[in-house]
Order: structure tokens, then C-alpha cells, then sequence
């Protein structure tokens, strides 16, 4: 039973280890939920793959222009500030322009923010994408040419340990923080974008519209579960994929042994049952909120052990 | 009826309104950006805000409603980064960075400039000393790669040559000097982000690169072209070395604040000095890409001593006064 609680307690924490909270200057902490790496990553390929595909057409754009009018050296010049602004100030622009967004980081659902709650200034902006060049661009260059650096000998091999170990700086840290958001003070959380749903109070009533709750419970028999649990089954509920219906017979027949329900309810009145089983301990656990009194999950019953 | 009676229900029926309403106006801001609201809903919004945010402690403490909670999260996080955030267009931000910011950060950092300048001179001072006794020392400290005709053994007459494009310069110097913008700024970041590994490396590349320009005077000086070198040198350098330096200062920046954090804690520390030099260091970029032009335009149409030394001390005044004088008189902006 005890290793059961731990691993539920472990879960728990996976969950809390990626929020992280700001105060806001009204003093209420404000949670948000950290990027994961494998969405950064994802974001940063989009945004490389846009500027590539930018590179490329500005590339044959200015060739067939300048090819034809025969000035090929302009046109060589061109593309390379082309190349050199698309580098410098593609994220910076995008950053500033969607309040810490690229066009990667839009799809993704990822933004840029203070990690310590203020606005996010364009100074910040600014130095963490200063530190792409040798985070993203300098990586890249050592890697295809070593001699594209300008460097040699053991400054490069100084570059490249380097240049590998802010590469990898993201997997050392528990805030998946790069070098540039180092330096910048910022944080990439995933956007938070969240439906308020119907209360799942509500949602029965509209369907039923029955007065009497069709089921009663026993003080005993809502005991019997937690904050925890009430939470695990407003999630069923609201899972209206088919694979929800079947969770939701073996859930529902996992509480009826539970709290020793004693006539079987049949499968189509199963939802009905749960949705009750739910509407009255909330009702329960709420009061009982009120009181001062929260009950955490089935286990916890009351004395304060830890 | 059990469920009119579940108090964090009627909780949520009195407020969604608002809620919603608030949730509306977000989205039309993160799309299209404040302006796209109403002047009547810009003066709602922060009340709004101000409400939802009282709900969520509400919330928190007394609706089991898992969904509400996290809706309402979500949505007081999402208002808070829109009302907390800079409303700057990239050019009035990058204007103001220019402007105002960049003189500031390097102003702040004029102590690690001491440092990376004094470890350039040194690094100059013993190439320079060293070639000069010998000069099998040329090449321990210029790449051949890099010094092309520029040798021990090239005679006085071809050195001259080199420091005068008259015949075959011309032709492909905007291409060179767009490739040197390109090595340069490299060198630069370089030194920048190696300031990251404690800044021994950067100390390092500011040596090497002191060193490599001692090599060469002293090369010159044992020709007697030292004075022509000169103006070769420093119509761009002026530009280009004072924006080494300047990366490297803001390189070593790092490293100090990160070993000896003072009052923040170490990481705040790396925040509050780290953007210092990640501006320092964007600065230097601009730097860089004038130093790239002048090093290909300027150096190779004007071929007067007089001239270069001319346009290369005014533009080192010019810089000077800049990170001296610049940005003084703005007001305090939110750059923390």
C-alpha cells in the first residue's frame, strides 16, 4: 500500500517539477508550465527551416534580377547581407514582434517570459538571441568547416568543446534553460491555452433534467475517496473519446466494489452513476474544504502524519 | 436539486461572464496586438484582469473543479504576460537599443575593458618584442593562412605593395570585405561566449589576436613601412580592435559575475550582467559590419596616409564619444 502511495506522490511531483510559478505584483502566484525540450527543439528546426527556405528564394531572386541586368558581383554582396541579417535578426525581430514568439514557437505553443515575473524588455530579447550565433550558427560552422570559424589549432578545439557543451546546456539544467536564456534572465514556458468546459454539475442537469439525483450515497460510502481521486474521475468524465466509455465501465465498477454498492447498475446507466457518484462528492469534499478540512486523496484520512 | 447547492458552482455562474469576456479580449491581443482593442475594452481589461485573479485565489481554495482551476490559470497567466509586456515595435526597440541601452552596457563593463585591453597590449608587447629579436617567431603567431604574402621573407618593396591595393585590389574588395565582416564578428562572438567558460579562453583569444597584430608591426618596423602599416591598420582597426576588446570585456563580464555573484544569487547575477554583455556584444556587431565596409571600401580607395590615419582616429573619437557620452540623457527605461 505504502509504495503504491509513494508512486502516486512521484507522479504528482513529475506533474508539479514542470510548473513554475511567478508572483504577479498583486501577489498571487501565477503558474505556468515549462516548455518541454523536444517542443524547443521542434521550434527552433521550423524557425531554421523558414529562414533556409528565405535564404534559398532571396538566393534565386537575386540571381535571376541581377543575372540579367549583369551584376552579379552586387547581387553576391546582397545575398550575403541578406544571409547576415535573416541570421542576426530573424528571432530578434519575431520576438519582439509576437511578445516572445517565432513563428516555430507559435505552432509549437511556446513563448518567451521574465523568469522573474517582469516584462519581458527587448534588452532580454536581444541577448538571448545574441547567443544563437554561438549556440546554433558556430556548432554548425565547426561542424561542416573547421576552418569557417577563422579559428585554428587549439582555440578550436577549445570552440568546439564548447560550442557542444552550450549545445547540450538545455539537458543539465531542471529549468531547461539555454545559454541565452541565461544571460537574458528568460524562461520558454508552453502557452497556456485552456476551454473552460461545462461544469460537470451542470452538464447532467441539461441532460437529464431530473431533480432528484437518481443515486444516494452513504457519508461512508464518499469517504472513501480524496481530492485526488474526485479530480481523476472529472477527467473521465469529461474524456469523450470511445475509449473513454470503456475507462469509465471499469472505473465505475472499481468504485462500486470500493464503496460496496450493493445492486449492479447496468452499462448504458453507467455514466449516469459516475457523474452522480462525482456531483456528490464534490458537494462533500467542497464543504468540507470549507471547513478547513482537505481531504488530499483516499489514503489520507485525516491524521496528520507528515 | 443537489447541484444548485454546490457553492463553487454558483461561484463560476456569477463570474464566467467577465471570465469570458476577459478570455475574448486576450486572444483579439495576442493575435493583432493591443491596438486591435477598443479604447472602451483597454480601459476594461486590466479590471478584468484584476477579477479573474481574485477569482483564481478564490478558486483555488474552494472549487474541486479541476477544470476551472486550470482554466483560470491559464487565462490570469495570458492577461498577465499581455499587460506585463513592452508594447515596442523591433524598430523603436532596436532604435532605443541603439540609442540608449548599448553606451549604458558598455559603460557598465568599463572595468572588464580595462582587463581585455591591458591582456591585447600584453599580448601585443611580447609578439611585437619577441618577432622583432627573432623573426622565426612570426609564424608561432600569425597563421600562415591568414599573413598570405605578408612574411619575414618578403622583401620591403612587395610589403609596400600590399599595404597599397593600386592594381588589382579594386576589383574584388567588396566581396573581401564582406567575408572579413563575417571572420571578424566571428572572432568577436568568439571571445564573447567563451566568456562562458570561465573567461580563460577569452583571455586566450585576446592574447593570440594582440599578438598576431604585435607580429605584424613588428614585421613592418623591421622594414621601416611601421608608419604606412599604421594607416593600413588603423582606418579600420580603430573600429574593429576597439570592438574585440569590447567583446571580450563583455566575455569576461560573464565569467566575473558568474564566480562572484555578489548580492544576487548566481544565477540572477548571470541574468542582470549577462544581458549587460549579450548587448555589449550586439553592439560590437554593428561595429563589426563598419569595420568589414571600411576595411573594404575605405582602406582600398584611399591610399594617403594622411587620409586613413585621419578617418580612423575620428572614427575612434567618434566611437568613444559614443560609449562615453551616449544614451546619457534618456530617460531611465525598464531595461532591468
Amino acid at each position: 500500500m505504502s509504495s503504491r502511495r509513494q508512486q502516486r506522490a512521484a507522479s504528482r511531483q513529475t506533474i508539479e517539477r514542470n510548473l513554475r510559478e511567478i508572483l504577479t505584483p498583486e501577489g498571487v502566484p501565477v503558474r505556468v508550465e515549462l516548455a518541454a525540450r523536444g517542443d524547443r527543439a521542434a521550434a527552433v528546426i521550423i524557425d531554421l527551416l523558414i529562414m533556409a527556405v528565405c535564404m534559398i528564394v532571396s538566393v534565386l531572386g537575386i540571381t535571376i534580377i541581377t543575372g540579367f541586368s549583369g551584376i552579379g558581383r552586387f547581387g553576391f554582396i546582397l545575398i550575403l547581407l541578406v544571409f547576415f541579417f535573416l541570421r542576426n535578426f530573424y528571432f530578434m525581430f519575431f520576438e519582439l514582434k509576437w511578445q516572445g514568439q517565432t513563428p516555430g514557437k507559435r505552432r509549437l505553443g511556446l513563448k518567451v517570459i521574465d523568469r522573474f515575473g517582469r516584462p519581458l524588455s527587448s534588452e532580454a530579447v536581444f541577448a538571448r538571441n545574441m547567443m544563437r550565433e554561438i549556440e546554433i550558427f558556430l556548432p554548425m560552422g565547426i561542424l561542416f568547416s573547421g576552418s569557417a570559424t577563422g579559428i585554428s589549432g587549439l582555440m578550436q578545439f577549445f570552440a568546439f568543446v564548447w560550442a557542444m557543451t552550450l549545445v547540450c546546456l538545455p539537458m543539465m539544467n531542471k529549468d531547461n534553460l539555454r545559454a541565452g536564456d541565461l544571460i537574458a534572465g528568460t524562461l520558454v514556458v508552453r502557452e497556456p491555452k485552456i476551454i473552460l468546459a461545462a461544469d460537470m454539475t451542470e452538464a447532467s442537469r441539461d441532460a437529464d433534467g431530473e431533480t432528484q439525483p437518481e443515486f444516494v450515497f452513504t457519508q461512508t460510502q464518499l469517504d472513501a475517496y480524496g481530492v485526488y481521486e474526485l479530480q481523476t474521475l472529472e477527467a473521465l468524465l469529461r474524456n469523450k473519446s470511445p475509449e473513454g466509455g470503456e475507462k469509465r465501465q471499469i472505473a465505475g465498477k472499481a468504485i462500486m466494489k470500493k464503496i460496496g454498492w450493493p445492486d449492479p447498475v447496468p452499462a448504458r446507466k453507467m455514466d449516469a452513476f459516475l457523474t452522480c457518484y462525482y456531483q456528490t462528492l464534490r458537494k462533500r469534499l467542497e464543504s468540507q474544504l470549507l471547513m478547513g478540512r482537505r481531504k488530499e486523496d483516499k489514503f489520507d484520512v485525516g491524521n496528520k502524519a507528515g | 436539486m443537489a447541484q444548485q447547492t454546490v457553492k463553487s458552482y454558483q461561484f463560476r455562474v456569477e463570474r464566467q461572464g467577465n471570465w469570458t469576456r476577459l478570455e475574448n479580449m486576450v486572444q483579439r491581443a495576442e493575435k493583432s496586438g493591443l491596438t486591435s482593442l477598443s479604447s472602451q475594452e483597454i480601459f476594461e481589461m486590466p479590471h478584468l484582469y484584476k477579477g479573474a485573479l481574485s477569482s483564481l485565489s478564490v478558486a483555488r481554495s474552494i472549487s474541486l473543479d479541476k477544470n476551472v482551476v486550470d482554466y483560470l490559470e491559464a487565462l490570469v497567466a495570458r492577461a498577465y504576460f499581455l499587460l506585463h509586456s513592452q508594447q515596442r515595435t523591433a524598430g523603436t526597440a532596436f532604435k532605443r537599443l541603439m540609442v540608449h541601452s548599448v553606451p549604458v552596457a558598455v559603460r557598465s563593463i568599463r572595468q572588464e575593458i580595462m582587463v581585455s585591453a591591458a591582456v591585447f597590449l600584453l599580448g601585443l608587447l611580447a609578439a611585437f618584442i619577441l618577432v622583432l629579436q627573432n623573426p622565426d617567431w612570426y609564424f608561432s603567431f600569425v597563421s600562415p593562412e591568414l599573413a598570405g604574402g605578408r612574411q619575414p621573407a618578403a622583401s620591403a618593396e612587395e610589403l609596400r605593395d600590399g599595404l597599397y591595393a593600386s592594381q588589382d585590389g579594386v576589383n574584388n574588395l567588396d566581396i573581401f570585405a564582406t567575408q572579413l565582416f563575417t571572420h571578424n564578428s566571428q572572432v568577436g562572438i568568439l571571445a564573447f561566449a567563451l566568456g562562458f567558460a570561465l573567461g580563460l579562453p577569452t583571455i586566450w583569444l585576446l592574447f593570440t589576436n594582440g599578438a598576431m597584430l604585435g607580429a605584424f608591426l613588428a614585421l613592418y618596423h623591421s622594414k621601416g613601412l611601421l608608419f604606412e602599416l599604421g594607416g593600413w591598420l588603423i582606418i579600420h582597426g580603430s573600429t574593429e580592435i576597439t570592438a574585440i576588446l569590447l567583446c571580450g570585456a563583455a566575455g569576461l563580464a560573464t565569467a566575473r559575475h558568474y564566480m562572484f555573484p555578489g548580492k544576487y544569487g548566481r544565477l540572477e547575477a548571470l541574468a542582470v550582467h549577462g544581458k549587460k554583455a549579450g548587448i555589449v556584444a550586439f553592439g560590437c556587431i554593428v561595429m563589426f559590419l563598419a569595420a568589414g565596409l571600411l576595411e573594404g571600401f575605405a582602406r582600398q580607395l584611399v591610399t594617403s596616409d594622411a587620409v586613413r590615419y585621419g578617418v580612423g582616429l575620428s572614427l575612434f573619437a567618434m566611437w568613444l564619444s559614443y560609449f562615453i557620452y551616449g544614451g546619457r540623457n534618456n530617460a531611465p527605461g525598464d531595461d532591468a
